[in-house]
């Protein structure tokens, strides 16, 4: 009954009312975000809007000066470890081997290396990275090396990850293909995600949902359903119903 | 020897072979106790460097405390404080070991802080986004990062570690390859000298390589670059 009664639904993530300072300048004002299960939710503004403070503070490497950050209906504002996080750069440790990059999160918290290894290796060909265990990093394509740090993000606890920019380093031919598997993946793994692009074709592509960021201090300008059928292909970039959908993002974006 | 010198001062690389070979023994001996000093002053100096450096990276305070006395460490003009350091400490190993500590410590605690302070802050943010605390920081990201730092010095400090056994064994003892290098020098037997010489180059070259072995074992992940 308490999930049904409107303002009391429990999100996956949800931040209420975030506001952020840094000295003299304020970044956040009331931003309100919510991620629900499942969900893919794409993260749209113009550099400098204040989307990665924002992701700092989901991330808990940042404590808000107001507002709340709830996972799963639990305050987490300032609490680190308990959702996964990506960036452009894939940051994998080049002194690691692959399977102890991405078992990192996990050895983090606790657990045994050995077991750590054997979860990670179960995960591997998933991800395209079979025979990849004991490589370094550096052996790797770019592409693998993404898919690593995904795998990596999927591992700190499984349910929620903050993607910042992440197919934005590939190049197009590998982008395009990674964007299919990307969502075959999360929904196999059924992890949910929050990811920036400034890409507003990726975004539409990829999303259920999108925020757009704008103005200074930044907060959210607008919020908009893609309820387009999956998968969408190459050809749904070009349909009509993808160009009035990016018009409305573009408008939306010059507000700031 | 072309009359500018008598043949006992710059004697021929045959005469310094027949001195090798007849005293190998002889040098094989000092040379065990030099290695052994060198042994423990790499050691205690290596010690003091990781100890000294994990310290200056946690807490800033002792970084700025710190970091002047470090230099300082590389200023001191080695061969004026030894004589000191045998008069405070004897003639027995205690000073060798000291100065080798000494002549050691600064190569290594300077590779490793620029190695630590080179860490990523990038991938410090994302092993602090997956709950990493201070320590597991250090460990499994500044630390094997300053490895490469930590080798390059050591590699230095190999050849100084020997040659300051050598220096401090000048000064006094009953055995060592300075001990024996003093000897020979004041009877004259300068083909038993370069016998030495020859035979701390090897030494010191040996040891080099020996830190370069150990160097691409501890950091398998360079090996591995693109291959």
């Amino acid at each position: 009954m308490s999930a049904a009664a409107g303002g009391a639904r429990v999100h996956t993530l949800e931040a209420r009312g975030l506001c952020k300072t840094f000295g003299e300048k304020q970044v956040l004002q009331n931003v309100n975000i919510h991620l629900d299960e499942g969900e893919i939710v794409g993260l749209l503004g113009v550099s400098g809007v204040g989307k990665s403070t924002l992701f700092n503070l989901l991330s808990g490497l940042l404590v808000p000066d107001e507002g709340q950050v709830l996972l799963e209906g639990r305050q987490a504002a300032g609490l680190t470890g308990r959702i996964g996080y990506m960036q452009q750069k894939d940051l994998l440790l080049p002194h690691k081997k692959i399977v102890d990059n991405i078992a990192l999160p996990l050895v983090l918290k606790g657990e045994k290396k050995k077991e750590a290894r054997r979860r990670v290796e179960e995960e591997l060909a998933a991800f395209g990275l079979e025979g990849t265990a004991d490589k370094y990093p550096d052996q790797l394509s770019g592409g693998m090396r993404q898919r690593a740090a995904l795998l990596r993000t999927y591992f700190f606890n499984g349910r929620v990850a903050l993607l910042d920019e992440p197919f934005s380093a590939l190049d197009a031919i590998t982008k395009t293909q990674i964007h299919q598997w990307f969502l075959q993946v999360m929904s196999r793994i059924r992890m949910s995600a929050i990811f920036i692009t400034h890409d507003v074709d990726e975004a539409i592509l990829l999303s259920d949902r999108l925020y757009i960021m704008a103005g200074s201090p930044g907060s959210i300008a607008a919020e908009l359903k893609v309820d387009a059928p999956r998968p969408r292909g190459t050809l749904f970039t070009a349909s009509a119903e993808f160009m009035e959908r990016k018009r409305r993002i573009l408008s939306a974006l010059q507000i700031g | 020897m072309l009359g500018l010198m008598p043949a006992y001062m710059l004697p021929s690389p045959l005469k310094v072979l027949r001195a090798f070979g007849a005293n190998f023994f002889v040098l094989l001996d000092h040379a065990r106790v030099s290695l052994l000093e060198s042994f423990l002053g790499l050691g205690i100096g290596i010690g003091l460097a990781l100890l000294l450096t994990a310290l200056m990276d946690r807490f800033g305070v002792i970084y700025k405390m710190a970091y002047p006395l470090l230099v300082i460490t590389q200023a001191v003009p080695v061969v004026a404080v030894a004589p000191l350091l045998v008069l405070w400490l004897g003639y027995g190993m205690a000073p060798k070991v000291v100065l080798i500590v000494i002549v050691c410590f600064f190569p290594i605690a300077v590779g490793m802080l620029d190695g630590l302070k080179a860490a990523d802050p990038d991938q410090m943010n994302l092993l602090r986004a997956m709950g990493a605390n201070r320590g597991q920081i250090f460990r499994h990201l500044k630390f094997p990062g300053a490895l490469p730092g930590f080798f390059s010095g050591l590699k230095v400090s190999v050849s100084f570690s020997i040659i300051g056994a050598v220096v401090a064994e000048w000064l006094g003892g009953d055995k060592g390859l300075g001990v024996y290098m003093t000897r020979v020098r004041k009877s004259y037997a300068y083909d038993k000298m370069f016998a030495v010489i020859f035979l701390v180059i090897a030494i010191s070259l040996l040891l080099m390589r020996l830190a370069g072995f150990m160097e691409k074992r501890a950091m398998p992940w360079k090996r591995a670059k693109g291959r």
